[in-house]
């Protein structure tokens, strides 16, 4: 199994289809022992989390509550991890208004908030959980891939630019303490972040007509079986790194 | 298991998930306009319904399920 013996902590599990549901399934059925934390929501999450195929405790995290990130490791460590060897940070969210057309109108403020809950967040998961990867570790982001401008996704896609830049940074620096940091860059998806995006089905059209493997928009294993094995000891030398998820429509002209 | 035990037991659910008056919760109900259940409110009143009844309610089917009574006759024809 690729994770025996691993611990990992799986961030954005909000219902069956988030993509973070299936990478904790995967990972478990892969050995590692898991701690969730959950945002807003909480009573979902938990629901949900029941719905894995083993027991897992859920802890809330706000990624921009700085007591929320000064406790983390306190507490994932009081739920009987002495150590984490994994990280997976699947968080976004711009506010509406910085998303579907409204690049243009879209206010600071907004794509503040973009920006701290995609980008700065993932630099700041790390730093609150590094306390517990003392023996190096593994961090995993998800992004949407950010080189090119896309129809409705706006501010989120600078979020996301600035996500990639963050994880090559983070890649940079944690190095010398055996922490790795990659991004899966995934195909769209119909998790409810997708859903709240409006005019999100503009993505949808072209992509399975052009991935020269196709591409199932319902179907998250793919990406959750690249965070796991980005998770686990078969990717040593690798960091910085964005793997493309999505059956290779970035490889590929119209 | 009856169409009426069906909406008491939503309504539970309603009530604990999104705040909702059991009282209001009546079969020609609309979830988003009658009772003010938002999208995520609603992805845990599907949920929780799931586990209470012992029944599966397919992310393409929720969308179909307007009023409380659409979500009851599901359940029934599920269970």
């Amino acid at each position: 199994m690729l994770l025996e013996g691993k611990s990992v902590l799986v961030t954005g599990v909000l219902t069956e289809a988030s993509i973070a549901f299936n990478i904790a399934k995967i990972a478990q059925e892969q050995g590692a022992k898991l701690v969730l934390t959950g945002f807003g929501r909480m009573s979902l999450v938990e629901r949900i989390a029941k719905r894995l195929p083993q027991e897992v405790p859920v802890i809330e995290l706000d990624v921009t509550n700085a007591e929320h990130l000064g406790s983390l490791a306190e507490r994932v460590g009081a739920l009987g991890f002495d150590s984490l060897d994994g990280v997976v940070h699947s968080i976004g969210f711009a506010p509406q208004t910085a998303l579907g057309g409204n690049f243009l109108d879209a206010g600071w403020e907004d794509v503040a908030t973009a920006v701290h809950v995609s980008a700065y967040s993932y630099k700041a998961l790390a730093m609150a959980t590094l306390p517990l990867m003392e023996k190096g570790g593994s961090v995993v982001g998800l992004t949407f891939d950010a080189t090119l401008a896309w129809p409705v996704y706006d501010w989120m896609g600078v979020a996301k630019a600035g996500l990639e830049s963050t994880s090559r940074y983070l890649a940079k620096y944690l190095g010398a303490k055996g922490i790795r940091s990659n991004l899966v860059s995934a195909g769209p998806l119909r998790t409810m972040a997708a859903k709240s995006i409006p005019g999100f089905e503009k993505f949808e059209e072209s992509w399975s007509d052009r991935a020269p493997l196709g591409w199932a928009l319902t179907d998250t294993a793919p990406t959750a079986k690249a965070v796991v094995a980005l998770l686990s000891d078969w990717f040593p030398a690798t960091t910085g790194e964005i793997i493309h998820v999505d059956g290779g429509y970035h490889a590929t002209a119209a | 298991m009856t169409k009426d035990e069906i909406v008491a037991g939503l309504a539970e659910i309603l009530e604990e998930v999104a705040g909702v008056n059991p009282d209001d919760v009546t079969e020609e109900k609309s979830f988003t306009e009658d009772l003010d259940v938002d999208s995520l409110s609603m992805v845990e009143v599907v949920v929780a319904a799931e586990e209470k009844f012992g029944v599966k309610i397919p992310d393409d089917e929720v969308q179909n399920l307007k009023t409380v009574g659409d979500a009851a006759d599901f359940v029934l024809k599920q269970a």
